[in-house]
C-alpha cells in the first residue's frame, strides 16, 4: 500500500502509530490523525455512499461540516455511533470503524442502481411517488420511506456511558480559537475578567493550524500559536476548552457547550463523563467562527479524490498527508493556488490550476510558473470520470459565454474552491439579522439581537492580519461593554497569504444540463438540475424549494449547499438572493448525542419518585406500588397466591368488619395562619367557614373562577386564626401556588400566611369497627368517645407518646381516624399501630382498596370523577356551597346559563342489570343501542369497582342529563356485546351514615 | 416538636455519605426548622426574639456563633435552621405578629463539601455560586436538577443543600452523579 504521508510535514506524530480498522481492514495512521487524514495517508478516499443514488463518496472537507464521509464507530456493546463524521473522529488503538449505506460491501453496492435511476428520484419525488394507490401507503410506501431515511444504523443496545452537566457563569465567552477568537482572547484576558474560549477541534488554532507559513510578530505561525496557547493557558481568568462544540446560542446569552470528552481515547478511564455539557451564560460573547469553502458545483463533482481545496490544504499541513499526486485544482478564488504551491512543495505534480476567471493576480501567476504548474483561466469543468476515485476532469474554455472545446487533464484528486461561506450558524440562532453583501454574494452579520460580536472571517474578513485585527477590536469591544479599558495588541504579520475570489451557479456546460449530475447537497444529494426543477414546479421562497427538494435538511443543515442552492434558485427565479430568503439554521449547529442533552436525567434521576415514611414498611411486606403524582404509594398488599382482585376483596372486607390502616402520608397539607386566615378561607373555598370552630373540621370544595372543580379535602380549625388544610396528592403544589396567587394579587391587604406542611407529617388512616378501640389506649391529651370526639373533629394531643394532630374523619364510610405525626416518626407509630392492632386483625390496605370503600359511599375523586368541567351541581355536592357567602372563587360562574343547563353531565351511579360485570372505566354510554354508527354518547364510566361489601359490581358515571335519568337503564357498547346498567344514586353502601357512629 | 434526639426518628438518607476525588456528601445531623412569615416592619421585635438579626436582602443570611441560621426566603419569609435551641419557643415568645410554622421533619439537607463543591452543586443548579455572585453567606431558595431546594454557601468550599424529605433521595443522586466530574 503506498503512503501518502508526507515527510516532516504536519502536526500528527509520525513515530507514535496508531492501529485502526475500517469495514474490518487494519490500517495504520499517527497519534494526532482523523480517521479521514488516517485513510487518506493509506490512499483510501473511497469511506461512503451517497443517500439516495448509492454513489461512491470520499471526504469533501477536513473538518465538521463533512457531509460524505460518515462513518460507524463502536468500542464495544452500546458503545456504537452511526453517523460520525470521519473527518473529526481522532484514531486511538482499537478503533473499530465502518461505513454506512452499502450493501454487499463499499466498493460494489446494489443500491447504486438508484444512480442509474435518477430521474425518478427528482425534486419532491417523495410527494410524486407516493400519492396512489391509498393502500400502499401503510405496507409499501412509508415502510420504504422509513429504510430509506437516514444514512447510519440506529443503536439499539443500552448505552454504558454517562453524561455530565454543568452550568457556568463568565465575563467573555469566545467560540473559536482561530486567529481572530485567539486575538480577541488576548485583548479581553489582560483586563483579569473571566473569559472561555471553546474551539470543537482536538486542538487549537483554527485555520493557523493549515497556514504554517504565515509569520506573526516574527514568529512561524506555529510558535506563535504555541505561545500564545501557553500565555493564555497560565492566566487564572482564563479556561481553554477543546474538543467543545458550541452547539446553541439561546436568548440573554446563554450558550451550550458539547464538549467530548472520551471518544478520542484508547483507554476509558473509569466513571468519566463521555460527554458534558455546558449551559454556559456569558455577559459577552464573540464569535470567531470563521467560514466554509464553498464547492463548485458540476457534473461529476462528487467522485471520491474531490475536494475542497483547503481540505487538502488541511491534510498536508496539519496532518502530513498529501490527497493525490497528480492533483488538479478548480477555482473561483485565490485561496486554492496557495493549496495547489503547498502540495507542489511537498512533491505533489499539480496537473494545472483552472481557473474560472481571466484577470488572475500576477503574484499567483508567477508562484504558478515558477514551480511549472499550468495555469488556465477562464476555464470551466464540465465532467470527471473514475468509478471509485476520480480519474480526470474535463475542461473548457469560456469565451464570451460560449464554452469552447473540450480537453481532459487525468489527476487523482481534483481540488476545488468556489469561494467562502461565512459561519452565521450561532449568530442565526440569535435571530440576529443578515445583511447581504451583493458583491460577494455572501450574507454577512446584521443587526444583533444579543451582546456579541462577531470577528475574522465569520463576518468576511480574509487574511491572518486582518482577521488577528478584527479578533482585536471584538475582544476589545467586550471587555468595554463591561467596563474595562484595555491595551492595545498589535500584530506584525508577514507572507499573509490575502486574496479574493468570485462565486458561481453551476459552472457553465457545452452539454445537456439536465442530464448532469452538479451536486449542492452531497449529504441528501440533492442537484442542482433538482432546484431548477422545484422551481419550475412553482417553488418560490428558498422555505419551499428546500423542502421540495431535500436540500440543507441533512445532518450538516446545509453548511456547504445552502449558499450554492440559493444562488442556483434565485438565478431560476430571476430574483436577487436577499427577495429568495435564506433557510433557518437550528440548533445543534452539529450533531450532538441525546445523552449530552439528557446529562443526569437518566435511569432512577430521569424523574424523581417520591416515596412516604412509610414506604419501606410497605416495600418490606410486599406491597405492589403505583405512581400517584411523583409518589409512589402502596397500591394494595397481596399475601402469597392472591391476585389483585383477591387481595382488595379481603382488604376491603377486613377494613368493614374490623379496621385497616392506610398510608395517607401523601396527601397535600398547608398550614393557613393569621389573623385573616378565616376570611381567606371564605374567600377560597366555597364553604362557609366562620361558623366552624376550632377543633371541628369541615370537607372543603376548591373552584377555579369558571366554577369548575378543582380540588377538595377535609379542613381542620387548629385554633381561630390557624386551619390545617388537606388537599389531594396531586393537587397540593397546585393549590397552594393558587393560593398564593390570590394573596398576592388579589387579597394582599389580607394578614395570612401559607406554608406547605405535607411533608412534615406522616398520616396514618384507620378505619373500621374497631379503630376507636385501638386507638383510644394510645391517645393522650384528648378524649376520643364517640361524644367527646365526633365525626368531624381534630385535635392536638399525643399517639404513642409522638406529638400528633388527630382528625376523627372517613373516607371510607367507617368508623376513622387520621394520625397526623412529625414524619420521621412514621414508621415508628405504624409498627406500633400494626402491633397493637394484632388483636383485630387489623389490615394494612392500599390505594386500590380505598378507591374501593370511597366509591361505595360515593366520595368523588378529583381527577377521576371530575375532568376540569364538572360543577359541584354536577357532582351531586352542591351542599358544599356556602350559599350566603358573598363570594368566593368561582361563585359568579356558578350562575352562568350554561353551568345551570339541565343537559349537563351530571355524576350519577350505575348498577349493570348482571351483577358480575365490571364495566371499563373510560366505557362510553348510549341511550339506544340499536341506533346506526356513529352512535351518539351521553356520557362514560369514571369509576368501576368489584364491591366486596355488596357482593356486586358499582360503577359512577358522568352521563348528560344524568340527574334526572334516575332509574332509567343505559347501554355501554363494548366490542362484541353491550352491557345495560340502571342510573342510581352514587351512594351505594350504608346511606345513611350508620356506620360511622359506632361506639 | 422537632425531638430531634428521639430514637425512632427515621432519617431519609440515613447512613448515606459518599467521598468523590475533590468533594464530600453528607448528611446534615437533624436540626430544628421554622419558615417564619411575618411582615418586614416587625422585623426588629422577632430579631430581638431569636437572639439575631433577620436578613433583609435577598440571597443572604445571618447566623449565631451557637450555629442558628437564618436564610432570607422572600421579603416576609425566612427559613431557620438550629441545631440545637427551637426557634419555634423563642417565637413564641415575640408579640409582633407572624407565623411561625415547624418543618423540621418536611425538611433534610445535604452538606457539599470540599474544592469541587460548588462544582458538583452547579451541576444542577443554574444559579451563578461564584464566589462573586454567592459569597460565604449566601442563601437561595433555587432548583437543582428538577426539585425546589435552598440553597447555603456556609463556607468558601462548603455548601448546604436543604430540601423536602421525599427529594432527598432524588437530590443525593444528582449531587453524586455531579460529585464524580467536579474537578472539571
Amino acid at each position: 500500500m503506498t503512503s501518502f504521508r508526507v515527510k516532516d510535514r504536519g502536526r500528527v506524530k509520525a513515530d507514535r502509530p496508531v492501529r485502526f480498522s475500517f469495514d474490518g481492514v487494519a490500517y495504520e495512521g499517527c497519534e494526532g490523525d482523523t480517521v479521514a487524514s488516517a485513510l487518506l495517508a493509506n490512499g483510501v478516499h473511497l469511506m461512503g455512499r451517497g443517500f439516495k443514488y448509492h454513489r461512491p463518496r470520499g471526504p469533501v472537507t477536513a473538518g465538521s461540516e463533512e457531509p460524505n464521509a460518515l462513518i460507524g464507530t463502536s468500542r464495544g456493546v452500546g458503545r456504537f455511533e452511526p453517523n460520525t463524521r470521519a473527518t473529526v473522529q481522532e484514531i486511538y488503538q482499537g478503533l473499530t470503524t465502518e461505513s454506512q449505506n452499502k450493501w454487499p460491501s463499499l466498493k460494489f453496492d446494489v443500491g447504486a442502481i438508484n444512480d442509474r435511476l435518477y430521474m425518478l428520484f427528482s425534486a419532491g419525488f417523495y410527494y410524486k411517488t407516493f400519492m396512489w394507490p391509498r393502500s400502499f401507503w401503510d405496507k409499501v410506501y412509508e415502510p420504504f420511506i422509513r429504510r430509506a431515511a437516514g444514512l447510519g444504523k440506529a443503536p439499539v443496545d443500552v448505552d454504558p456511558d454517562h453524561y455530565a452537566s454543568r452550568y457556568l457563569y463568565c465575563d467573555v465567552l469566545i467560540v473559536g480559537a482561530g486567529p481572530s477568537g485567539l486575538a480577541a482572547a488576548l485583548a479581553a484576558a489582560q483586563t483579569g475578567v473571566n473569559v472561555v474560549v471553546v474551539d470543537e477541534h482536538a486542538e487549537m488554532g483554527g485555520s493557523l493550524l493549515s497556514e504554517p507559513s504565515v509569520g506573526i510578530n516574527g514568529k512561524a505561525a506555529w510558535d506563535w500559536l504555541e505561545a500564545t496557547l501557553d500565555e493564555l493557558g497560565r492566566l487564572p481568568n482564563v479556561r481553554l476548552m477543546t474538543r467543545t462544540t458550541a452547539i446553541g446560542y439561546y436568548h440573554q446569552n446563554m450558550i451550550a457547550l458539547c464538549q467530548k470528552l472520551t471518544d478520542h481515547l484508547a483507554e476509558l478511564p473509569t466513571d468519566a463523563p463521555r460527554e458534558r455539557m455546558w449551559r454556559v451564560r456569558a455577559k459577552q460573547v464573540v464569535l470567531g467562527q470563521g467560514a466554509i469553502e464553498r464547492p463548485l458545483v458540476f457534473d461529476g463533482n462528487d467522485r471520491p479524490g474531490v475536494m475542497l481545496a483547503s481540505a487538502a490544504q488541511t491534510y498536508l499541513n496539519r496532518y502530513g498527508v498529501k490527497v493525490g499526486n497528480r492533483p488538479v485544482i478548480l477555482t473561483s478564488h485565490d485561496s486554492a493556488w496557495y493549496a495547489a504551491f503547498d502540495l507542489a512543495d511537498a512533491g505533489a505534480k499539480v496537473g494545472a490550476i483552472v481557473d474560472t476567471r481571466n484577470d488572475i493576480q500576477a503574484a499567483l501567476m508567477q508562484q504558478a510558473k515558477a514551480r511549472g504548474i499550468e495555469t488556465l483561466t477562464g476555464h470551466t469543468a464540465t465532467a470527471t470520470s473514475g468509478r471509485l476515485r476520480v480519474k480526470s476532469v474535463r475542461v473548457n474554455p469560456v469565451r464570451g459565454g460560449r464554452v469552447g472545446k473540450a480537453r481532459t487533464i487525468d489527476c487523482d484528486a481534483l481540488l476545488m474552491s468556489g469561494g467562502w461561506t461565512p459561519s452565521l450558524h450561532l449568530f442565526s440562532h440569535t435571530k440576529g439579522s443578515l445583511h447581504w453583501d451583493a458583491e460577494e454574494n455572501v450574507y454577512l452579520p446584521g443587526q444583533q439581537t444579543e451582546e456579541c460580536h462577531i470577528a475574522g472571517a465569520g463576518r468576511g474578513l480574509w487574511g491572518i492580519a486582518a482577521v488577528l485585527e478584527d479578533g482585536v477590536k471584538a475582544g476589545t469591544a467586550a471587555v468595554r461593554a463591561l467596563g474595562h479599558s484595555c491595551d492595545a495588541v498589535r500584530f506584525d504579520v508577514s507572507d499573509d497569504r490575502t486574496g479574493n475570489g468570485v462565486t458561481h451557479k453551476e459552472l457553465a456546460t457545452d452539454r445537456s444540463p439536465g442530464r448532469a449530475k452538479a451536486f449542492i447537497d452531497f449529504q441528501n444529494d440533492v442537484t442542482a438540475k433538482d432546484i431548477r426543477l422545484a422551481v419550475r414546479e412553482g417553488m418560490r421562497s428558498i422555505e419551499h424549494v428546500k423542502r421540495y427538494t431535500t436540500n440543507g435538511m441533512a445532518t450538516d443543515q446545509g453548511k456547504m449547499s445552502n449558499m450554492n442552492g440559493l444562488m442556483i434558485a434565485s438565478d431560476a427565479l430571476q430574483k436577487e438572493a436577499p427577495q429568495v430568503g435564506l433557510t433557518t439554521f437550528r440548533p445543534p449547529y452539529t450533531p450532538t448525542t441525546f445523552g449530552t442533552f439528557a446529562g443526569y436525567h437518566k435511569g432512577s434521576h430521569f424523574e424523581l419518585t417520591r416515596k412516604t415514611p412509610i414506604d419501606s414498611w410497605a416495600e418490606e411486606h410486599g406491597a405492589a406500588f403505583e405512581p400517584v403524582a411523583l409518589w409512589r404509594r402502596a397500591w394494595y398488599f397481596p399475601k402469597a397466591g392472591e391476585t389483585m382482585h383477591m387481595a382488595v376483596s379481603r382488604e376491603c372486607k377486613a377494613t368493614r368488619e374490623s379496621i385497616g390502616i392506610f398510608d395517607a402520608s401523601t396527601l397535600g397539607k398547608i398550614e393557613v395562619s393569621g389573623p385573616d386566615a378565616v376570611e381567606f378561607m371564605n374567600r377560597m373555598y366555597t364553604n362557609p367557614w366562620t361558623k366552624l370552630a376550632p377543633g371541628r373540621c369541615r370537607y372543603g370544595l376548591l373552584l377555579g373562577e369558571d366554577g369548575f372543580i378543582r380540588d377538595d379535602g377535609v379542613i381542620g380549625r387548629m385554633r381561630d386564626d390557624l386551619f390545617h388544610v388537606t388537599t389531594t396528592t396531586g393537587g397540593a403544589a397546585r393549590v397552594l401556588n393558587m393560593m398564593e396567587d390570590y394573596l398576592q394579587t388579589e387579597w394582599p391587604d389580607l394578614k395570612v400566611w401559607l406554608t406547605s406542611t405535607t411533608e412534615e407529617w406522616a398520616t396514618i388512616a384507620l378505619n373500621g369497627p374497631n379503630a376507636r378501640k385501638l386507638l383510644a389506649p394510645l391517645v393522650e391529651g384528648v378524649d376520643i368517645s364517640a361524644d367527646a370526639f365526633p365525626h368531624m373533629s381534630v385535635a392536638e394531643c399525643t399517639v404513642a407518646g409522638f406529638s400528633s394532630r388527630l382528625f376523627r374523619i372517613s373516607f371510607t364510610g367507617e368508623l376513622g381516624f387520621e394520625v397526623n405525626v412529625p414524619a420521621r416518626h412514621g414508621r415508628a407509630l405504624w409498627k406500633k399501630l400494626m402491633q397493637a392492632g394484632r388483636q383485630y386483625d387489623i389490615c394494612p390496605y392500599g390505594t386500590e382498596t380505598m378507591h374501593v370503600l370511597r366509591a361505595e359511599k360515593g366520595y368523588i375523586i378529583i381527577g377521576q370523577d371530575t375532568d376540569g368541567t364538572v360543577t359541584p351541581q354536577d357532582a351531586g355536592i352542591g351542599w358544599a356551597i356556602g350559599k350566603a357567602k358573598p363570594d368566593f372563587v368561582g361563585k359568579r360562574s356558578l350562575s352562568r346559563p350554561d353551568i345551570v343547563a339541565r343537559d349537563r353531565k351530571h355524576l350519577v351511579g350505575l348498577l349493570t342489570d348482571d351483577p358480575k360485570i365490571v364495566l371499563e372505566e373510560g366505557a362510553q354510554i348510549v341511550t339506544d343501542p340499536n341506533q346506526p354508527l356513529p352512535m351518539k354518547m351521553i356520557g362514560h364510566v369514571t369509576s368501576s369497582y368489584w364491591s366486596e361489601a355488596l357482593g356486586r359490581s358499582i360503577a359512577m358515571a358522568l352521563v348528560a342529563g344524568g340527574h334526572e335519568k334516575m332509574d332509567q337503564t343505559l347501554y355501554i357498547p363494548m366490542p362484541g356485546h353491550t352491557v345495560a346498567a340502571k342510573v342510581t344514586g352514587t351512594v351505594f353502601y350504608d346511606p345513611a351514615g350508620e356506620r360511622l357512629k359506632v361506639e | 416538636m422537632a425531638d430531634i434526639a428521639h430514637p425512632t426518628r427515621l432519617e431519609s438518607l440515613a447512613g448515606r455519605a459518599i467521598g468523590a476525588t475533590g468533594v464530600m456528601l453528607t448528611p446534615a445531623p437533624a436540626a430544628h426548622r421554622v419558615v417564619l412569615r411575618a411582615d418586614p416592619r416587625e422585623a426588629e421585635a422577632l430579631s430581638k426574639a431569636l437572639g439575631l438579626e433577620l436578613p433583609a436582602a435577598p440571597k443572604t443570611s445571618a447566623r449565631t456563633d451557637t450555629g442558628r441560621l437564618i436564610a432570607w426566603l422572600g421579603p416576609d419569609e425566612w427559613l431557620i435552621i438550629d441545631e440545637n435551641g427551637d426557634p419555634a419557643a423563642d417565637l413564641a415568645k415575640a408579640a409582633a405578629l407572624h407565623s411561625a410554622v415547624d418543618i423540621s421533619h418536611r425538611n433534610t439537607a445535604i452538606l457539599v463539601t470540599g474544592k469541587g463543591a460548588r462544582a458538583t452543586v452547579q451541576g444542577g443548579c443554574p444559579q451563578n455560586l461564584s464566589e462573586r455572585a454567592f459569597p460565604v453567606g449566601s442563601a437561595s431558595r433555587t432548583v437543582l436538577g428538577k426539585i425546589e431546594v435552598v440553597i447555603l454557601r456556609t463556607g468558601a468550599e462548603e455548601f448546604r443543600v436543604e430540601c423536602w424529605r421525599s427529594f432527598a433521595d432524588y437530590a443525593f443522586g444528582v449531587l453524586s452523579e455531579a460529585a464524580k466530574d467536579c474537578l472539571a
